[in-house]
C-alpha cells in the first residue's frame, strides 16, 4: 500500500513540452509511472516520445482517464494551471513550480477548499510524491528510494528528503510513500494531512517528519501525533541556528520574532513523544532502530 | 524585501493613504535644509529596518535649526541593533489627537489574511497583545471574499474607535487592504495611525514588507533598489542571483537545497563551529554557479574554511565535482575547502576529485565528518 499515488495512478503533465516538463515528465515515465498525457495550450494533437499532447486538462482527462497531474509551468501560469486541473476533476495535483507569490497561494488554497474539495494539491515548490516501485510524480531521483516500506516520509525540504531516502535505502529500510509538501508559506497539503494518511495506511509502520523554521505546521503536527497517531514518528527540524527575520532559501523558512523557531518545534515534537534527531544522519539511524523494533 | 519607513510611506501614498510631508536626508546639511523647508517643529527619524528605533534615540523632534543640526548629527552617528544609521527621514512634526494601530498580514495557520486594528496605537503592539489582548480587534479575511466596507466598519467599531474619525479610519483600512493585496505586501503595519486635531487620519510610521516572489509583476519596485542589503557579501550574492544570507562565523557554507543548507549550519554549530553564511546553490551546481558562490565566500574575511555539502539527486555529484574543480581554477581560494558529496554518482565524483586532493582540497564521506573537518581547519587545529 501507499498513500496518494500507486501503480494505477494516471498522470498528465502540464507543461510537458517545456524543457523542465519534458525532462521530469520523461524521467517519471522511465521510473515506471503511468504518464498518459501532456498538456500545452496550442500544441494539442502532437506528441512527445509517444505521450499525447492536449490543449487542455479536460481533454486529456476525457481521453486518457488521467487522475493526477504534475504541474511544471512558469511562475506566472501556475495558479491557472492548478485551477484548470482541479476544474477538470483531477484528484491529485503536484506543483513543482517555485517562486509563486504568497497572495496567489492563499487565493489558490481557499479556492480549492471552497470549490474543489476533492482535489489535493501537493506543493507548490516541492519535490513531489513518490511511492517507490509504483509511481513517482515530481523531481525526486527515483533510484534513491527503496520499495516495500514500512517508512512513510513527509518533508518541507527537497534535498533533506533525498538524504533521508538515501540513508534509509542504504540500510535496507524501504519506504511506502515519500511526500514533499514544499517550502512555501501556504502549502496545499500540510504535515497533518499527510500524517493522517500514513496513520490510515496499513503498510506504513513508522513515519519520518522533516520540518524547518517558519510557521507553526510542526507544532500542529505534534498535536496530531499526540492525539491521533499510534505509529512511531521520528522527526528532524532544520534551522536551529537560523537568524531571526531572515528568509532561509525557502519562502516559508523564516523566524518571525519569537515564532517559528526550530527550538519551539523540536520541543513540541519531543513533548508529543516523537523521537527528534539532531541531524539528518541521526534521523536515519533513529528510524532504522524504530523499524527494527517494529518486528 | 523590507522597506524603509520613507519607502513604505511612498508606497502607501500610491494607494491614497495620507502620509506627512517630508524628505530624505543623508547628511546633516541635507537634514537641516529639509527641516528649514518643511518648517519647525520637525521630526528627524533614523531609517533602519529594525524596531526599537525610538528607544535607541533614533527619533527626535526639533524646534529650530540648531536643534535640527544637533539631532541629525546625533542620529547619523547611531548604530541601532547593529544597523548603522545612514539615512534620515525629516518630516513636519505631527499634531496628534489619537494614536491607533492597523496591520494586515497572512496568517499561515489559517491560510487567511488577518487584519488587526487597535485604538491603543503608538506603543509596542506585542505588549498590547500580552497585556490587553481584547484591545486588538482581529478580522480573518478569506481572499476569495476580500474586505467589504461593511466588515471594515465593524472591525473599526470593535477596536473601540468612534467619533468623527471613524469613517476616515475605515477608509484608510480599505486602502491598506488594497496596498496589501494589489501591492503584494507580506506585511502592512501602521503604528501609529494618527488622527490630527483637525480630523485627518495619517500613517505616522510605516512598516511594509514586499513579497519578493511577486517582483515579476511590479516593475515599479525598482525604485526600492536602494533597499539593498547593507552587507556587501549579500549585495554581491544578490547580483550573482544566489540565495545567500550572511552570518558571522568562520566556516563558509555551500549546499544544494535550502533545507540541506540550513541543516549544514546546524551541524557546523553542533560540532563546535559557526557558519559564515547560508548559501543554497539549488539544482544548478555547475562551474559557473560554483565559481560565483566561491567568489562571494572568498570575499568574506572571516572565513577560515569552506564546506561544500551536496546531496546528488537529479543533480549528479560528478558534475558538481567538475564544477568545484573548474571554480577552483578560476578563483584563488584563501581558505581550504572540504567537500562532501553523496547520492547520485558520488563514487565517480570522488574519483574525479582524488588526484586533486591536498591540504587545500579535502573530501569527507559524511556531512558530520565534513563539518568536523571544516571546523577543525577554521579553528586552526592541525592546520
Amino acid at each position: 500500500m501507499s498513500i496518494f499515488v500507486d501503480e494505477d495512478t494516471l498522470v498528465v503533465v502540464q507543461g510537458l513540452t517545456g524543457s523542465q516538463g519534458s525532462f521530469h515528465g520523461l524521467r517519471n515515465r522511465a521510473y515506471g509511472t503511468k504518464v498518459v498525457a501532456g498538456v500545452t495550450p496550442g500544441k494539442g494533437g502532437g506528441s512527445l516520445e509517444g505521450i499525447r499532447i492536449f490543449d487542455s486538462v479536460a481533454e486529456a482527462v476525457a481521453t486518457t482517464g488521467a487522475n493526477a497531474s504534475l504541474v511544471v509551468v512558469p511562475q506566472r501560469s501556475a495558479l491557472g494551471a492548478i485551477l484548470e486541473a482541479a476544474a477538470a476533476g483531477i484528484e491529485l495535483v503536484v506543483c513543482i513550480t517555485e517562486h509563486i507569490p504568497a497572495k496567489d497561494e492563499a487565493l489558490l488554497f481557499n479556492e480549492l477548499q471552497r470549490g474543489f474539495p476533492r482535489t489535493r494539491l501537493i506543493g507548490p515548490n516541492c519535490p513531489g510524491v513518490i511511492s517507490p516501485g509504483k509511481c513517482n510524480i515530481g523531481i525526486t531521483a527515483g533510484e534513491i528510494a527503496l520499495p516495500g516500506g514500512p517508512v512513510g516520509i513527509v518533508s518541507r525540504s527537497g534535498t533533506l528528503t533525498y538524504q533521508a531516502l538515501h540513508e534509509l535505502s542504504q540500510q535496507g529500510v524501504g519506504q511506502t510513500t515519500c511526500v514533499g509538501i514544499g517550502g512555501d508559506r501556504v502549502p496545499g497539503t500540510s504535515f497533518v494531512d499527510v500524517l493522517a494518511a500514513f496513520e490510515a495506511d496499513p503498510a506504513t509502520g513508522a513515519v519520518m517528519l522533516i520540518g524547518e523554521i517558519g510557521g507553526s505546521e510542526e507544532e500542529r503536527a505534534a498535536e496530531f501525533i499526540a492525539h491521533e497517531m499510534t505509529k512511531p514518528v521520528v522527526a528532524y527540524v532544520a534551522g536551529v541556528t537560523a537568524p531571526v527575520g531572515r528568509t532561509m532559501g525557502h519562502a516559508g523558512a523564516i523566524v518571525s520574532g519569537a515564532s517559528g523557531t526550530a527550538q519551539a518545534k523540536i520541543a513540541a515534537l519531543e513533548a508529543c513523544g516523537a523521537r527528534v534527531a539532531r541531524n539528518p544522519s541521526e534521523a536515519g539511524e533513529l528510524m532504522v532502530e524504530v523499524v527494527r523494533g517494529l518486528g | 524585501m523590507d522597506l524603509y519607513e520613507y519607502q513604505g510611506k511612498r508606497y502607501l501614498a500610491r494607494f491614497g493613504v495620507s502620509v506627512g510631508a517630508g524628505a530624505v536626508a543623508d547628511t546633516v546639511g541635507e537634514a537641516v535644509a529639509a527641516a528649514d523647508e518643511l518648517g519647525y517643529p520637525a521630526t528627524i527619524k533614523a531609517q533602519v529596518k529594525v524596531g526599537g528605533r525610538g528607544r535607541a534615540g533614533g527619533v527626535r523632534i526639533v524646534a529650530d535649526r540648531s536643534g535640527a543640526e544637533a539631532g541629525a548629527q546625533d542620529i547619523l552617528g547611531l548604530v541601532i541593533q547593529g544597523h548603522p544609521v545612514k539615512r534620515l527621514w525629516v518630516e513636519t512634526a505631527a499634531r496628534i489627537a489619537h494614536e491607533y494601530y492597523a496591520s494586515l498580514s497572512l496568517d499561515r495557520a489559517t491560510k487567511l489574511h488577518l487584519a488587526m486594528v487597535s485604538a491603543q496605537g503608538g506603543i509596542d503592539i506585542e505588549q498590547v497583545a500580552a497585556e490587553a489582548p481584547e484591545a486588538i480587534a482581529r478580522l480573518e479575511i478569506n481572499p476569495l471574499d476580500g474586505l467589504s466596507p461593511a466588515r471594515a466598519r465593524r472591525l473599526v467599531a470593535r477596536a473601540g474607535i468612534d467619533g468623527e474619525a471613524r469613517r476616515s479610519v475605515v477608509d484608510v483600512i480599505l486602502r491598506l487592504y488594497r496596498c496589501y493585496i494589489e501591492g503584494d505586501a507580506d506585511l502592512v503595519e501602521i503604528n501609529p495611525l494618527i488622527v490630527t486635531p483637525s480630523g485627518e487620519v495619517r500613517a505616522l510610521d510605516a512598516k511594509i514588507t514586499l513579497d519578493d516572489e511577486a517582483a515579476f509583476r511590479h516593475p515599479e519596485w525598482s525604485e526600492f533598489a536602494d533597499a539593498e542589503p547593507d552587507d556587501p557579501r549579500e549585495r554581491s550574492a544578490r547580483r550573482k542571483g544566489l540565495s545567500y544570507v550572511g552570518l558571522d562565523g568562520s566556516v563558509g557554507i555551500i549546499a544544494n537545497g535550502a533545507g540541506l543548507a540550513m541543516s549544514t549550519l546546524d551541524v557546523v554549530n553542533q560540532v563546535g563551529g559557526s557558519a559564515a553564511n547560508f548559501l543554497d546553490v539549488g539544482g544548478e551546481a555547475n562551474a559557473d554557479v560554483m565559481t560565483g558562490a566561491l567568489e562571494v565566500i572568498n570575499s568574506d574575511e572571516r572565513v577560515r574554511a569552506i564546506l561544500v555539502n551536496v546531496f546528488g539527486g537529479i543533480v549528479r555529484c560528478d558534475d558538481v565535482a567538475r564544477g568545484v574543480l573548474a571554480a577552483m581554477g578560476r578563483v584563488e581560494l584563501a581558505s581550504p575547502i572540504v567537500v562532501r558529496l553523496d547520492g547520485t554518482h558520488a563514487a565517480e565524483a570522488h574519483e574525479i576529485l582524488r588526484p586533486h586532493l591536498s591540504a587545500r582540497l579535502l573530501v569527507e564521506p559524511t556531512m558530520l565528518a565534513a563539518a568536523r573537518r571544516a571546523v577543525e581547519i577554521a579553528a586552526g587545529v592541525g592546520g
